[in-house]
């Protein structure tokens, strides 16, 4: 049996600070996987390597038993891997719409783009439901800039969604955002893996990883040290250690136990 | 959408009459130049405007175009007359081969490197048309001139220069428009993130910087022609691309009109200065005023901002959001951008 998406003993440095050392992860297929870990642990860089945005020279990635390490972040997307950034990256001067467009060129030429309209009406209608899906239809024609940070992060899910992602890694989506939009957050990702896509999410609020994850992974100084159910993780001396102990700048997620 | 369409005819209508109102061939030729003028500007913009990189050596394709027609008249033994404007497209060409090892080397930086490097390119070429034998030097080239009656001399090249900027707005409109226009201005609100959302960012940079480089070539050769001498100087003229771009800010880069408002506005401001005070550089004092206003008092350019306070006069909102996304937003909406991890 093989996972989804393997990451094996991928190492990355910069400069002195070992951000990841030999660290593999395995993602199950349909399942919503947590990633916690104190800051600074390798969480977002670990993204980083997986979506193409960072070069490693120790390691491997897998994606359906295929190696994409080092591949371009467009090759990555365009087998079916989307992300979303810590700090919600949005066009800002395009509309919410123009923002929906930009990922549906992944099934054409790029000559055919050329030539073609910015869009068709049924892109237009899926990028409609997708906004809608995310409580931000109704503000399909303003500037993305407008929009307030919480929203910014619903909006960069939507962008991702419409080239249809079989996996998504969210970083922090309910980072600083407030509560209701957190549940409802929370809901969104639950209706999206029921029609089979599958999670791998970074967050520091305990609440929203325990109460949506299958599985949880702890990274601590670049290594996953705990694998396993919320349930397990929660019980694991060594995350209280990691989360008490480890990092340099504590937080208040850190509230596991 | 009509009443644009309109006005798209009427315009059309004016510059197609203009030259039987303008008899006079000094008022043509400023218009000519003024053409020539919106042709560059509306192409810098469609890659500059929607890209968001700032190149500051199109006199390169400007120059090429130049001298592709005077090199081509001269090699060929051609004769002055309307076969010489069949030299044009060949111009075009020229530049756009010209763009691609241009563009390949400098897209691979970004930000004020990019500008570095397309100014570093640019006098590259420069010292090429100085130095190689093919331009002659310094002592440049002589183009024949045709054999025209003086008093319509000026309006084959007047239509002609026509042509070529209808092309040029159509590329731009149509790149506007386009899935490849949506990808270009991805690009230049968050490069790497396009990137991520699988914009193919490399090519489309490349693709669009080999199109805005083809009708400058053909207006370089359409300028060559139309003075009957090039000298490398003029042809490679540094100033060429600052006064292209000055025109872009001031109408409002990214936009479709800007470009051509601020050729309208400023080239025949440059020819009359010229023309009356024979200063030939006195222009580039009122330039630098001109750029130190529009950055002042109308950062986006005057296209924009009139549009945003034409829509907040008409719905009593101020600051009514953009529904098209074809203007800049301010700097105020670009301040909230996200930047990478
Ligand atoms: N581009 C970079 N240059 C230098 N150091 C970096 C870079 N990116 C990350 N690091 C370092 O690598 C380590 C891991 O950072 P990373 O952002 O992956 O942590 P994280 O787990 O996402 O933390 P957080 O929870 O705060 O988001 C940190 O020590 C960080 O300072
Ligand atoms: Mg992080």
């Amino acid at each position: 049996m093989s996972a989804l998406l393997e990451i094996d003993g991928v190492s990355k440095a910069y400069g002195g600070v070992q951000a990841l050392s030999a660290c593999s992860l395995d993602v199950a297929e349909g399942t919503i996987t947590g990633l916690i870990g104190p800051n600074g642990s390798g969480k977002t860089t670990l993204f980083n390597v997986v979506t193409g945005y960072e070069h490693v020279n120790v390691g491997a990635v897998r994606y359906r038993g295929r190696a994409i390490t080092n591949h371009a972040p467009d090759q990555v997307f365009k087998l079916g891997i989307g992300r979303t950034f810590q700090l919600t990256r949005i066009f800002a001067r395009l509309t919410l719409m123009e923002n929906m467009l930009v990922a549906t060129q992944h099934h054409e030429g790029w000559a055919r783009s050329m030539v073609r309209r910015g869009s068709s009406a049924g892109e237009r209608r899926r990028a409609l439901e997708l906004l809608e899906f995310v409580g931000l239809a109704g503000h399909a024609g303003e500037a993305a800039g407008t929009l307030s940070y919480g929203q910014r992060k619903l909006l960069e899910l939507a962008y991702v969604l419409i080239a249809d992602p079989e996996v998504l890694l969210l970083d922090e989506p309910a980072g600083g955002i407030n509560p209701s939009l957190i549940h409802y957050i929370t809901e969104r990702i639950r209706e999206l893996n029921r029609q089979g896509r599958t999670f791998l999410v970074v967050e520091h609020n305990m609440e929203f990883v325990m109460g949506l994850c299958e599985r949880v992974t702890v990274m601590h100084q670049g290594c996953v040290i705990v694998s396993g159910t919320p349930h397990e993780v929660r019980a694991d001396p060594r995350v209280l250690d990691a989360y008490l102990g480890g990092a340099d700048d504590e937080e208040e997620g850190a509230g596991a136990a | 959408m009509l009443p644009r369409a309109a006005g798209l005819g009427l315009l059309l209508l004016g510059l197609g009459a203009l030259p039987l109102v303008l008899s006079n061939p000094t008022y043509t030729s400023i218009a000519i130049f003024t053409l020539i003028y919106m042709t560059a500007a509306t192409s810098w913009n469609t890659f500059a405007g929607y890209s968001g990189y700032i190149p500051l050596g199109h006199v390169v394709f400007f120059g090429s175009g130049a001298y592709t027609l005077a090199v081509a008249a001269q090699d060929w033994h051609l004769v002055g007359g309307y076969g010489m404007f069949l030299l044009i497209p060949l111009a075009g060409l020229v530049a756009g081969l010209l763009a691609l090892p241009f563009g390949l080397v400098a897209l691979r930086t970004r930000r004020h490197t990019f500008v570095v490097i397309t100014i570093a390119i640019m006098f590259i070429f420069q010292l090429l048309a100085f130095n190689l034998g093919v331009t002659n030097g310094s002592s440049g080239i002589q183009i024949p001139t045709p054999l025209w009656p003086a008093a319509t001399f000026n309006d084959p090249f007047y239509y002609i220069t026509l042509g070529i900027l209808i092309l040029a707005v159509a590329t731009s409109w149509f790149v506007r428009r386009s899935r490849f226009g949506l990808q270009l201005l991805a690009i230049r609100d968050d490069e790497d993130r396009a990137r991520g959302l699988g914009v193919r960012t490399g090519r489309v940079k490349l693709t669009a910087f080999v199109i805005s480089a083809i009708p400058v070539g053909m207006v370089g050769a359409m300028y060559a022609y139309f003075i009957g001498q090039i000298f490398p100087q003029f042809a490679f003229d540094p100033l060429f691309d600052v006064s292209v771009a000055l025109m872009v800010f001031f109408g409002g880069l990214g936009t479709v009109a800007g470009p051509l408002l601020g050729a309208v506005v400023l080239e025949p401001l440059q020819q009359y200065l010229t023309l009356q005070f024979s200063i030939g550089d006195l222009y580039l004092i009122i330039y630098g005023v001109v750029f130190l206003a529009v950055i002042l008092l109308m950062p986006r350019g005057v296209v924009p901002s009139t549009r945003d306070w034409l829509r907040a006069r008409r719905t009593g909102r101020p600051d009514a959001p953009e529904v098209e996304g074809d203007t800049d937003r301010a700097a105020e909406v670009a301040a909230h951008t996200g930047s990478p991890t």
